[in-house]
């Protein structure tokens, strides 16, 4: 952890004292195993970094799943004033609106017992998924437009989905303020081959099922209960989120001087929120994020098709409906209660999740009552969490929560680690089917890459940011 | 002896590049780059030129442009580097000459998916013979 000194606040939380140039303190949710892992790299220096930001409001924050990224690091959440604050697109993150997409369906485990093999091959065949896969929605330049500035809304227009999915989709799939002017010809053109792919890397399509319940009441508002089927997609806005970043990166740190703002590292580039060039960013990440959401919304509408048509069954039977779908890599604008007055700021959750309380306007309406479900995805062998945004959220952590495991191995080491084993035999003695476009993901992708998803869960909820609702074990996953 | 050497880093990918002279450094750069995403074998089908002006503030943030520019080739236009020669190499611009071969699903077999060079970590500095450049990828 170099020269960066924790001092615990409680069992959940450590401080990371305001030191030098620092603007705030920082804090990271950990407890004591986590803290362990923490020594293992430079990640709480990175909170330390990004304290260091004009405008930064309260504290720079860091979720237990945090882990050494680029700039920010990953599992970070920090909230800028929109009037002196920046913006920084490392903040975000080169995948824009990268997220997971939760469905829920009316089957059980004995009802796909002996498909499973069927319906994962399936699967794998038709949802495009690895290193330069290409779409299964061709766009026009003119339709590419649409889909920026409508996203998800956009895919349902088209025939993809319904209506009712927007409404259990983050902001309704779709961030206002998106112009496409404002994107690259490269970010276009990376755009047009890929709408309708999942990627590679650690993105995945899972089916899995419900294993444990730990809050019926809320279990039951999420329409989740035990031994039910339910999909898993992790996926975001592929080359042209990634062109975006890269672009205004490279601009930002090409004007980093102008702006007068002195950086402990380059990657963490950043312009006022209230400048042109901030503003710009913005309107273009909205396009990314925007591109995102109208993705997941195709690849939920395709492994519908693929699951109704492998098992032979109608529409009615499969059930198939969207939980919810949140991003964890994202900058926004969000109203949040400091020292007693309303104030607009910009959030950045760099894999983070948002994790808004029950009664809070922007959870759905079905969902009101309880709180906004939060999906926090983990390793292939593990699966997968639901978890619901609690009020403390809102009091201390800019309404966010983890985002996954985070990984504690580095990938060479993980691709070291695994040689002379069969990582897919391994996952299959646990009951996971697993069918990877390369070797080299899967190796990379190892369970033991990981941090134990139970630990990172725990102390989000032990923190009181959100509850654990339910634990998804994975069946079967297909990777690119 | 090895073309570059891998570093460890959590959730990324980084590289460490020597070279004898600056020109060397990038050159290698370049080929370790493609080297990490796709396996080169040359095919010698549709192989076309292209000359490429690359600008930056110093040496590090010119070698983080022309790898942007090269990774983008790949990514962006589905194009692998089959040599690369440096006609000139100052510390702010420099010219290229590229060779070219279009990315063949069938004879290339892809790596590992680089989404971005990040600035993160970066270094170029002088050493005892030469240069030495260590760059930190997004995957």
């Amino acid at each position: 952890m170099n020269e960066i000194k924790l001092e615990k606040i409680d069992d959940n939380r450590w401080l990371v004292p305001q030191t030098g140039l620092m603007r705030v303190p920082g804090i990271i949710y950990a407890n004591e195993k986590i803290y362990d892992l923490l020594k293992n790299d430079e990640s709480a220096k990175q909170v330390a970094n990004v304290a260091h930001l004009p405008g930064i409001v309260n504290y720079s924050l860091a979720m237990p799943d945090i882990h050494w990224g680029y700039g920010f690091p990953i599992g970070g959440v920090a909230a800028f004033d929109l009037d002196d604050g920046v913006v920084s697109p490392g903040g975000v993150g080169y995948d824009i609106n990268c997220g997971c997409r939760l469905m829920a369906t009316e089957l059980t485990l004995a009802d796909i017992k002996d498909k499973v093999k069927d319906l994962t091959t399936a699967l794998y065949q038709r949802i495009p998924s690895g290193v330069g896969s290409t779409g299964y929605v061709k766009l026009s330049g003119k339709d590419q437009k649409k889909v920026l500035e409508d996203g998800a809304g956009w895919a349902v227009k088209t025939g993809f989905g319904s209506a009712n999915d927007l409404e259990t989709t983050e902001d309704g799939g779709c961030i206002s303020g998106a112009d496409p002017e404002q994107v690259s010809k490269r970010a276009l053109e990376r755009g047009k081959q890929q709408l309708g792919t999942l990627g590679s890397g650690n993105h995945f399509l899972e089916i899995e099922v419900v294993q444990e319940i730990f809050d019926e009441k809320v279990a039951q508002a999420f329409g989740l209960r035990k031994d039910q089927i339910v999909v898993m997609i992790h996926t975001g806005s592929r080359g042209l989120g990634y062109q975006i970043c890269d672009d205004y990166l490279a601009l930002m740190v090409k004007h980093q001087a102008e702006t007068g703002i002195a950086l402990p590292d380059r990657q963490l580039a950043c312009t006022y929120l209230a400048s042109g060039r901030g503003r710009n960013y913005l309107a273009a990440m909205a396009c990314g994020a925007n591109y995102a959401w109208a993705n997941r919304q195709i690849l939920m509408h395709l492994t519908q098709d693929v699951i109704e048509k492998t098992l032979r069954i109608a529409p009615r039977e499969l059930g198939m409906r969207l939980v919810y779908d949140v991003c964890h890599n994202i900058a926004k604008i969000e109203l949040f209660n400091i020292g007693g007055v309303e104030k607009k700021l910009c959030v950045h959750r760099k894999g983070a999740t948002r994790a808004y309380p029950a009664g809070h306007e922007a959870v759905p309406a079905r969902y009101r009552s309880v709180g906004q479900p939060v999906l926090i995805p983990g390793d292939m062998g593990t699966g997968s969490y639901v978890l619901v945004g609690q009020e403390k959220a809102m009091q201390e952590t800019f309404g966010s929560a983890c985002h996954g495991a985070g990984r504690v191995m580095s990938r060479t080491q993980a691709v070291k680690t695994s040689r002379g084993r069969s990582i897919s035999r391994e996952l299959a003695d646990q009951g996971v089917l697993v069918m990877a476009g390369s070797k080299g993901t899967l190796n990379e992708e190892m369970p033991e890459a990981y941090k134990n998803l139970n630990d990172v869960v725990q102390v989000v909820h032990d923190a009181g940011i959100a509850r654990k609702v339910a634990r998804l074990k994975t069946i079967a996953c297909i990777k690119g | 002896m090895a073309l570059y050497k891998l570093i460890d880093h959590t959730a990324d990918l980084g590289m460490e590049v020597t070279g004898r002279t600056k020109r060397e450094l990038f050159t290698k750069a370049v080929l370790s780059l493609m080297d990490i995403v796709v396996e080169r074998k040359e095919t010698g089908a549709g192989v076309k030129e292209k000359a490429l002006t690359v600008e930056g503030s110093d040496s590090a943030d010119l070698l983080i442009n022309f790898l942007r520019e090269i990774l983008y080739l790949f990514n962006g236009e589905a194009l692998i580097i089959g040599t690369c020669k440096i006609t000139k190499c100052g510390n702010k611009k420099l010219d290229a000459r590229l060779l070219l071969e279009p990315y063949n699903k069938k004879k290339h077999v892809i790596k590992t998916e680089i989404k971005a060079v990040t600035y993160h970590g970066l270094s170029v500095e002088r050493i005892k013979n030469g240069w030495r450049a260590r760059i930190i990828f997004d995957v």
